[in-house]
């Protein structure tokens, strides 16, 4: 018992410097995927034919796409066209375009949930794509589409660990390290679990207040 | 009707276009990235020493000694992914330094090269590998230390690395460890070279770089997003000597690493026996033959090290 506090007390700034690019690198994907899914959402479900077809495209090669691979080729593809990306832009850009596929299918999935004769209402009062979108649809939606993204991001936060493998030193770099030292791994492992869950834990938290906010008695 | 259409498009688009990323991404550059097209071989080509089994091998009260020779065969243990030290070539052949005195030393305990049955250890699993019988003896860049020695023996050294640097031929700007401030150092993460590098300060914290294997820290020097790659000098020769056309090693090493065949512990009489073996090879020019058909490619030379027996 006495091992397990004392790996992290002497190792505190390992693991301290792990999560905190943990946390930065989760936040800002968190920003990027957002809003490029809800725009690509945007597209699948918008009447112009070529933005369908993109969308559909985009999330059909993404999706499909190992996240590992998203990381090989910004790290070790792009490098051979004279494009110099750093590491931790690279590991952003991987994250926001492989988790905004997810997050646009969320998206989409939830714009299904809100029945037609509300779009089409909206529609006979005059009102533009852009105003059925923001006015009518997306606030309904946006009640089926809490606990999915949720989901979502909680994917997007573990997947984090695999810039560790691309020069960023995050949560997922930290076993390495440890190895190394020659610490026990049984307890390395056991404290990022804990890491992990206390980073999760808000989220689970924002789910269900959300959740509860935007409630409406059917 | 349409909408299906158009989905039936975008799909095939999507397959055509995940397929041509597959092309190119899983093109396979274990060498580390054939970036401006330098010569270098992926086939293994060994220094040409022939190892011939010893036929009267004995080793008297030694346990290990007895399972090889019952099992008419060794087991042991490799690196696999480490050019002209460790490596197992895409036809499978295995080539290097190490594996090279792996065979020797096979060689004197009466078993035929031919025989030898390689396992793949990573590190962190070696001391597991040999505590275990997994392995009768592990030859892979393996440090000898105190503390590793409370699970395993050590025969050698049989060879003496330190900490060095891998740049670019045309880098004129690195010259030892001391010269790498405002330069980007790339090493495997985690890895005792990187935290060194980290806690003397020898570069700035954003620009130490950490992939999980030397060779993609090779392919980022070849694509100049790193400056230097830093390990043992005998991993970093294995790569000049792969392309010896692009890079080169600095040649000033910061550290001693004593590279040690390891060994079941407490198995005293096999321990001497192979430090024996190896002092044998140092004599009658073995070992400077193995060192010079391998890692002596890079262009450094180098001399058999002090044994030291316990």
């Amino acid at each position: 018992m006495g091992d397990f506090f004392r790996v992290l007390t002497d190792n505190h700034q390992v693991f301290l410097d792990g999560f905190t690019n943990t946390v930065q690198l989760f936040l800002i994907a968190a920003v990027g995927s957002l809003v490029l899914g809800t725009l690509l959402g945007a597209m699948r479900v918008s009447p112009v034919p070529a933005l369908r077809a993109f969308g559909a495209t985009y999330v059909n090669v993404v999706r499909n796409t190992p996240l590992t691979l998203v990381f090989a080729f910004l790290v070790f593809a792009v490098p051979k066209l004279d494009v110099n990306i750093d590491y931790f832009p690279s590991a952003f850009i991987a994250l926001t375009v492989y988790t905004s596929a997810f997050v646009c299918e969320v998206v989409r999935s939830g714009v299904n949930t809100v029945a037609t004769g509300q779009a089409e209402a909206a529609r006979a009062l005059g009102m533009t794509f852009g105003q059925v979108l923001t006015l009518i649809v997306l606030p309904q939606a946006l009640r089926a589409m809490v606990p999915p993204m949720m989901s979502v991001f909680i994917a997007m936060l573990k997947n984090t660990t695999i810039a560790a493998g691309f020069s960023v030193l995050e949560a997922g770099a930290i076993p390495a390290y440890m190895a190394e030292r020659g610490e026990p791994q049984m307890v390395v492992l056991s404290w990022i679990v804990i890491g992990f869950l206390i980073l999760i834990i808000p989220l689970v938290v924002l789910q269900r207040f959300l959740e509860r906010k935007w409630a409406v008695a059917r | 009707m349409r909408y299906k259409r158009v989905a039936a498009v975008a799909m095939m688009a999507s397959l055509a276009l995940s397929a041509a990323a597959c092309g190119k991404e899983g093109n396979p550059t274990p060498s580390g990235g054939n970036a401006s097209g330098g010569a270098q071989s992926d086939t293994c080509k060994s220094s040409g020493v022939t190892f011939t089994p010893k036929t009267d091998a004995n080793v008297a009260g030694s346990p290990t000694f007895q399972k090889i020779k019952s099992a008419g065969k060794v087991t042991i243990g490799v690196k696999f992914d480490q050019p002209n030290l460790g490596y197992k070539d895409a036809q499978g052949n295995r080539c290097g330094f190490d594996v090279e005195i792996a065979q020797y030393v096979a060689s004197t305990l009466g078993v035929d090269p031919a025989k030898i049955e390689y396992k793949e250890i990573a590190s962190a699993n070696r001391e597991t590998a040999i505590k275990g019988g997994e392995i009768d003896y592990y030859v892979g860049t393996y440090s000898i230390t105190d503390k590793r020695k409370n699970d395993v023996s050590f025969a050698g050294p049989y060879f003496v690395a330190g900490q060095d640097l891998l740049v670019r031929k045309d880098e004129s700007s690195i010259t030892g460890k001391d010269t790498l401030k405002g330069k980007k150092v790339c090493s495997a993460t985690g890895s005792t070279p990187i935290q060194r590098v980290r806690d003397e300060g020898l570069t700035e914290p954003n620009n130490i770089v950490e992939f999980k294997t030397y060779s993609e820290c090779v392919s980022q020097l070849l694509d100049k997003k790193v400056d230097a790659v830093t390990t043992d000098d005998a991993i970093l020769k294995g790569y000049a000597a792969q392309n010896s056309d692009e890079l080169k090693v600095v040649g000033q090493p910061f550290s001693t690493e004593k590279y040690g065949i390891g060994l079941p512990k407490d198995d005293k009489a096999f321990r001497d026996y192979v430090n024996d073996q190896i002092e044998a090879a140092f004599k009658d020019g073995t070992w400077q033959k193995i060192y010079d058909g391998t890692l002596g490619k890079s262009g450094s030379s180098a001399t058999p090290p002090q044994l030291e027996r316990y």
